[in-house]
């Protein structure tokens, strides 16, 4: 009984990461169809930027977190200026062929500055270390994780169902051309989303090198799960992306940790029956 | 996408629709040309025959995949699964004691044609999003179970003991690879031949119809999903002799087979050579490996950096690949010959 515990306490660190660096994905998918498989590489970028103020310049860890966000929105936008804007009413092989290349061209781009080994990252001495609840060692890192994404979520969820602008979005992803109808300037409404997308996915890489770790295979490696996420959470739903990355985050853990003869077959598996049974997600409404 | 082909050239639309099957299917110059120069590794470049044979099994894959995704419109980023299982039937039954190609071949095949005709009850039903999902998540799933499998496919070290007999008895698979190169280079001309046949049928035409507009289709009566399972069944076979041959040229198989980078790999071969044509997945095959083998000389680390701003400008500023961007360069100067005079 008490493993389990601890397997279901990293389970939900894991899918809070997962969260983080997937939610954006869900909505410019939702919003635009456009798919976007580099997405991952603003989560490694945000792990860089994170890993080189801290070790090159001295930044203490949690001001480096903000400083992942931002690069995560900066480069996001760039790249959705540059060479996503002209293809939102490209067919999804275009779309799926220009990300993964961006991809490759971000790997290559990692290991060149940062060579293919593993970042060393310190952590600061509070964030170190685990306590004890009823016999169980819970690491402290991990509950500042949860704490963390789950102020994030909290503050998301709230922005969109009671803003204006959260229900811009919402009137966006269920219908844009009624939206543009509307007087909505969805373009505009999408580039914001975008960046805050990048800007979620970078500062998830930051929190994740603890528990993942960083090389230049992040962007590739995290990319399948981060798909997985929003498949089967559904797309442009936030709720889903929530569900779906706990699902995974503790089904991963748990497969790994009960029965590690079967690797990461129990969820491919569990992906696969999701998706036939539900093709447009456990949220989606298309 | 346009539907033409390499032998696009045709005239003026005949009357009767056999006839346009007709014109569409005569063979061009050019064709004849391509497939006589395919011999001339064994002249010119005798020294790179194993890096040749390598470039006609990838562009069997990349046939078959062409199959799906450039001729039905069925976008799979999980297509070396059926490879893989060419691939680990092949060596197993070498393993097994019978080093036999040809049947070998045939088993291959046909392993990968039961696996894909299972399959495709299940890629017919969905497109977009989740079709995407589930090729490459089965694709990831067959990976990991053959890494789990460790008493039949060796896992993580790949399948030892594989040996080829002689080819028909008499030709030695040899380490310059002239056997290899005949062998990979006279399987892919038939099956390039099965799959122009394919192409240039009425079936072929319905393929075209699905890949359009799949919505319509079933409206003048053409049975879809059918269509579909019986093209994805032939493309896994194809993929599955391709698998095969390499197990049997090189004599070793490793998870590398059936894995997702292969998968990716052959999409984008198949975009750079231009999707829907024929000769599209060949000729991507043959410029991404010499490529590779070109610039993993100079740099192995940079390979990726090269492909990715490929793909950018590929998807960017041909849009038809490396096939298109030639067929629009003659149809132009056509035209200024025609205005010309």
């Amino acid at each position: 009984m008490l493993p389990a515990l601890g397997v279901l306490f990293d389970g939900v660190a894991y899918g809070m990461l997962l969260f983080l660096m997937s939610v954006g994905l869900s909505v410019t998918l939702g919003m635009m169809n456009f798919v976007n498989l580099a997405h991952c590489s603003f989560a490694m970028l945000g792990g860089y930027v994170t890993v080189t103020l801290m070790n090159a310049a001295g930044w203490p860890f949690l001001a480096t977190l903000p400083a992942a966000f931002v690069a995560g929105a900066a480069a996001s936008v760039l790249l959705e200026h540059i060479f996503f804007s002209r293809f939102y009413n490209s067919n999804e092989l275009n779309q799926c062929l220009l990300t993964i290349g961006i991809v490759f061209v971000s790997i290559a781009g990692a290991a060149y500055i940062y060579g293919t080994d593993q970042q060393p990252m310190q952590l600061p001495a509070y964030l170190q270390g685990s306590f004890n609840v009823g016999g169980v060692d819970l690491a402290i890192y991990r509950l500042f994780l949860i704490v963390v994404a789950a102020l994030i979520t909290a503050v998301l969820m709230a922005t969109l169902e009671s803003t204006r602008f959260g229900a811009q979005v919402r009137a966006a992803v269920n219908n844009q051309r009624m939206a543009r109808g509307l007087g909505i300037d969805v373009d505009r409404l999408f580039a914001f989303t975008f960046a805050l997308g990048g800007g979620l996915a970078g500062l998830g890489g930051g929190l994740a090198i603890p528990m993942l770790g960083l090389d230049p295979s992040f962007a590739l490696t995290y990319l399948i799960y981060v798909l997985i996420v929003v498949a089967v959470g559904g797309l442009g739903s936030i709720a889903g992306s929530f569900v779906a990355a706990m699902l995974l985050g503790v089904a991963d853990m748990a497969g790994k940790y009960y029965v590690p003869a079967l690797g990461s077959v129990l969820i491919y598996l569990v992906m696969l029956v999701m998706i036939m049974w539900r093709p447009t997600g456990l949220f989606g409404r298309r | 996408m346009t539907s033409d082909t390499l032998v696009a050239a045709a005239p003026a639309v005949p009357a009767a629709p056999h006839e346009f099957l007709h014109a569409q299917a005569r063979w061009h110059w050019a064709e004849i040309a391509f497939w006589l120069a395919t011999l001339l590794p064994f002249v010119l470049t005798p020294d790179y025959l194993a890096l040749a044979s390598q470039v006609a099994i990838t562009a069997l894959f990349a046939l078959s995949l062409d199959l799906i995704l450039g001729f039905s419109g069925i976008v799979s980023l999980g297509h070396a699964a059926y490879f893989g299982v060419g691939a680990y039937t092949a060596g197993l039954i070498s393993v097994w004691g019978w080093g036999e190609s040809l049947t070998g071949l045939v088993a291959a095949g046909l392993a990968a044609g039961i696996v894909g005709y299972i399959t495709s009850f299940v890629i017919a039903r969905f497109r977009h999003l989740a079709l995407i999902m589930i090729t490459l998540g089965f694709c990831l799933l067959l990976q990991e179970a053959a890494n789990d499998a460790n008493w039949l496919t060796g896992g993580f070290n790949g399948l030892q003991g594989v040996h080829t007999w002689k080819l028909l008895g008499t030709f030695e698979f040899d380490l310059y690879g002239y056997t290899a190169y005949a062998y990979a280079l006279a399987a892919l001309f038939l099956i390039f031949l099965l799959a122009r046949r394919i192409i240039h049928s009425p079936f072929g035409l319905a393929l075209r119809g699905i890949r359009e507009n799949g919505a319509r289709m079933p409206a003048i009566g053409a049975p879809t999903h059918s269509h579909i399972r019986t093209i994805y069944t032939i493309a896994a076979i194809i993929a599955g002799i391709a698998g095969a041959i390499l197990t049997q040229t090189t004599e070793t198989v490793s998870l590398e087979a059936l894995g997702f980078q292969r998968s990716a790999d052959v999409l984008v071969m198949l975009i750079v050579g231009g999707t829907g044509r024929l000769y599209g997945g060949l000729i991507g095959a043959a410029v991404y490996m010499v490529a590779r083998d070109q610039f993993s000389g100079l740099n192995p680390q940079f390979w990726y950096f090269w492909i990715g701003l490929l793909l950018i400008a590929i998807v960017m500023f041909l849009p038809n690949g490396i096939l298109g961007g030639l067929t629009s360069i003659a149809a132009y100067i056509k035209a200024k010959w025609a205005k010309a005079p």
